[in-house]
């Protein structure tokens, strides 16, 4: 009662706003926080230099809070608050996101030419300068092929199971456990296959690390195809139907020629997610400093493998800490244009629904 | 609340049976056109894509049996208690391990990094849903998106080389401040402790938690949000009435999505800790360790026996993110009941 008391108390009488801050208020209150924040750190000569702005954030905090609810009210003044906390919470966010988009683009260049994308690190210690990622480009391409064979059709089908015919206590499980399955880490997809491969006492190769990729792969391709699968209207389905058209012809060619855009999509970005996968790859294919193209016999380089083992085993060799940055852009890039070239296929492929 | 649904589910469930058994045989055709599964290709089509289905609940099966099987291999010859022991020598003749600190260090990294990334998470996502400039949504949602897809190895090399020269200046902070609890006590060495990796971990799932909540934030109805306002809320009472409360149930499914992956990293925290195999008090020193690092750092030196060991605690790991995804999966269908009226 007595806040509204002094709100309508500012206000001039006649008008329906209560009364607000000028627009240049929290400009000014920034302003001013920084000041005070850069004084008070100077003046006390603090420890880190991350100091200064911790307290000129709680002095904007503290002023901003106190003048508008003096002027305006509690309310407008814990809404000014939280837009603030809104502000900085994504500012604080793209400061360590800007940092490694930069870095890696900055320390990447240095070495990213066509030598580094065309030879191997056969003849190349860790500690020198020189070699490149061929090796490792040529084995990712093939695990993460072969992983997607294997992944993507098996995800797809049991997508159509659950929303063309999924009724019951089996598609109910197998929702449960898609669920489940996007949720195992990827070291331990690894390591079952490892515990195979212990079993029947197999070396290393490429296709071992497919395997787990593909485990990983395929609940990523179940929940997107799912989800495109039910944005197709029921009409179409229906009046396919109703044409004496059986379901499987209406499924394949009506509701997967509707979405297969989306399909797509989803299939790409679970390709894009598995590029990067380290640790199976570590466990099952071990890396290879060698050009070895067949993936079914013999360790194997992979590309996010040959980052680690760059920065781990090279006991701190600026060459190698370089050969890391660059194969880290290579690799971020062929991530981004699948990205890319995903969404562009979604936006190009969407649906029709009418609307 | 809970007796309430379920006396009332049971409500919906018993109507049904009395009608049952009268229409049975005239009901028997259409259901049987309905499936759809009388012509051959249909069969064909609907075995197919069911076997899929159910092969993927056979490799979950396999996934649970196989490392059981080597795990079990390995414990029955632990020499040490394969809970509490603070040791993992697996070369010896009695070979002794256990995994009491990868436990705790797994625990403990991923609640740094979910008590940071959360709330920040969440504050981006209403950012771009209600406080960013219009113009500006589309392409930084854009950028979020893509920053989810970065690697996690590319994380690790990042918070390796330049996350972890940088956090000398907090770790003095937070040392000169409140060294005096314990946790924050810091003795000057490489910041490479339980505080980096979850700070680094908390920067890793921040894009996937944003993106999902965002979606959630998105989907909450406009005509909500619009009768707030016309009672005169301010934008803050909108967000906190109206989408908030709706986007609960998103926000925790997002934050278990993150969490799943904070759990199981690998890459980020094997190149940014610098591992032992005590437990410390303070989250600034360094050693320590995760199930996943453990595994990635002990790998390439184990034998057989050692691998069977390593897999053994990989089922640790395996068992405590189907514990947190199920708990997450159930917490949502629970909240879809609640908020089914509202979608």
């Amino acid at each position: 009662m007595s806040h509204t008391a002094t709100a309508t108390a500012a206000t001039p009488p006649g008008s329906l706003r209560g009364a607000r801050l000028p627009q240049w208020a929290p400009y000014a209150v920034a302003a001013g926080s920084v000041a005070a924040g850069l004084g008070i750190s100077a003046a006390a000569g603090l420890h880190s230099s991350v100091q200064w702005a911790l307290i000129a954030a709680v002095l904007y905090v503290v002023a901003t809070y106190g003048l508008s609810a003096r002027v305006e009210g509690r309310r407008q003044a814990e809404d000014r608050v939280a837009t603030s906390f809104v502000w900085v919470a994504f500012l604080l966010a793209v400061v360590p996101l800007a940092s490694l988009v930069w870095a890696t683009v900055k320390r990447g260049v240095k070495v990213l030419d066509g030598y580094f994308l065309t030879h191997s690190m056969g003849v190349v210690g860790d500690a020198e300068p020189g070699g490149g990622i061929y090796h490792a480009v040529l084995g990712s391409l093939e695990q993460v092929g072969l992983a997607t064979v294997i992944g993507a059709p098996i995800g797809v089908l049991t997508a159509i199971y659950l929303v063309e015919y999924g009724r019951g206590r089996l598609a109910r499980a197998v929702t449960f456990f898609v669920d489940v399955m996007t949720g195992i880490p990827s070291i331990v997809a690894g390591l079952f296959v490892l515990s195979l491969m212990l079993m029947l006492d197999m070396q290393p190769f490429g296709f071992a690390g497919s395997l787990a990729l593909a485990i990983l792969m395929m609940p990523v391709v179940v929940r997107s195809t799912e989800e495109m699968l039910k944005l197709v209207p029921d009409e179409l389905r229906e009046a396919s139907l109703a044409l004496g058209v059986p379901k499987w012809r209406t499924v394949l060619k009506v509701v997967l020629p509707t979405s297969v855009g989306g399909i797509t999509t989803g299939v790409m970005l679970a390709v894009a997610r598995i590029t990067g996968e380290t640790a199976p790859v570590m466990l099952l294919v071990f890396g290879n400093p060698f050009i070895n193209a067949n993936p079914f016999e013999g360790a194997q380089a992979s590309l996010p493998l040959y980052i680690y083992q760059q920065y781990a085993q090279s006991a701190g060799s600026p060459y190698a800490y370089d050969r890391a940055w660059a194969a880290s852009l290579t690799l971020i890039a062929f991530v981004m244009i699948l990205n890319l070239v995903a969404r562009g296929i979604a936006r190009w492929k969407a649906p029709k629904t009418g609307r | 609340m809970d007796t309430d649904t379920s006396t009332q589910t049971d409500d919906n469930a018993a109507p049904p049976p009395p009608p049952q058994p009268q229409p049975q045989p005239s009901t028997t055709t259409p259901k049987r056109l309905a499936r759809g599964a009388t012509r051959p290709g249909d069969r064909i089509f609907l075995a197919l894509t069911r076997g899929s289905g159910i092969l993927l609940l056979l490799v979950m099966a396999a996934i649970a049996l196989f490392l059981s099987y080597r795990a079990s291999l390995a414990i029955s010859d632990d020499h040490g208690n394969f809970l509490t022991t603070f040791e993992w020598d697996t070369r010896g003749t009695e070979p002794r391990f256990g995994i009491a600190v990868l436990a705790v260090g797994t625990v403990v990294s991923a609640v740094i990094a979910m008590a940071l990334a959360v709330p920040v998470a969440v504050a981006i996502a209403l950012f771009l849903t209600h406080y960013a400039p219009r113009r500006l949504r589309g392409p930084i949602a854009y950028v979020i998106d893509l920053l989810a897809a970065v690697p996690s190895i590319v994380y690790g090399l990042w918070g390796a080389l330049i996350l972890v020269p940088h956090m000398n200046g907090l770790f003095g902070w937070l040392d000169d401040y409140l060294g005096w609890t314990g946790i924050f006590s810091w003795d000057e060495g490489a910041p490479r402790a339980m505080l980096t990796v979850g700070i680094l971990l908390a920067i890793m799932i921040l894009p996937i938690i944003t993106n999902v909540s965002r979606e959630v934030f998105r989907q909450v109805p406009r005509m909500h949000e619009e009768a707030a306002l016309a009672l005169g809320a301010t934008r803050w009472e909108v967000v906190r009435l109206a989408v908030l409360p709706f986007g609960r149930s998103g926000v925790i499914s997002a934050s278990m999505l993150g969490l799943g992956r904070a759990l199981g990293e690998t890459m980020a925290v094997a190149t940014v800790l610098s591992p032992d195999f005590d437990l410390h008090a303070s989250l600034l020193d360094p050693g320590g360790g995760t199930f996943a690092q453990n595994i990635a750092a002990k790998f390439s030196e184990a034998d057989v026996f050692g691998r069977d060991a390593l897999i053994a605690s990989g089922l640790v790991l395996f068992v405590i993110t189907l514990l947190v995804n199920g708990a997450a999966r159930l917490i949502i269908a629970r909240r879809k009941e609640y908020s089914g009226a509202a979608a």
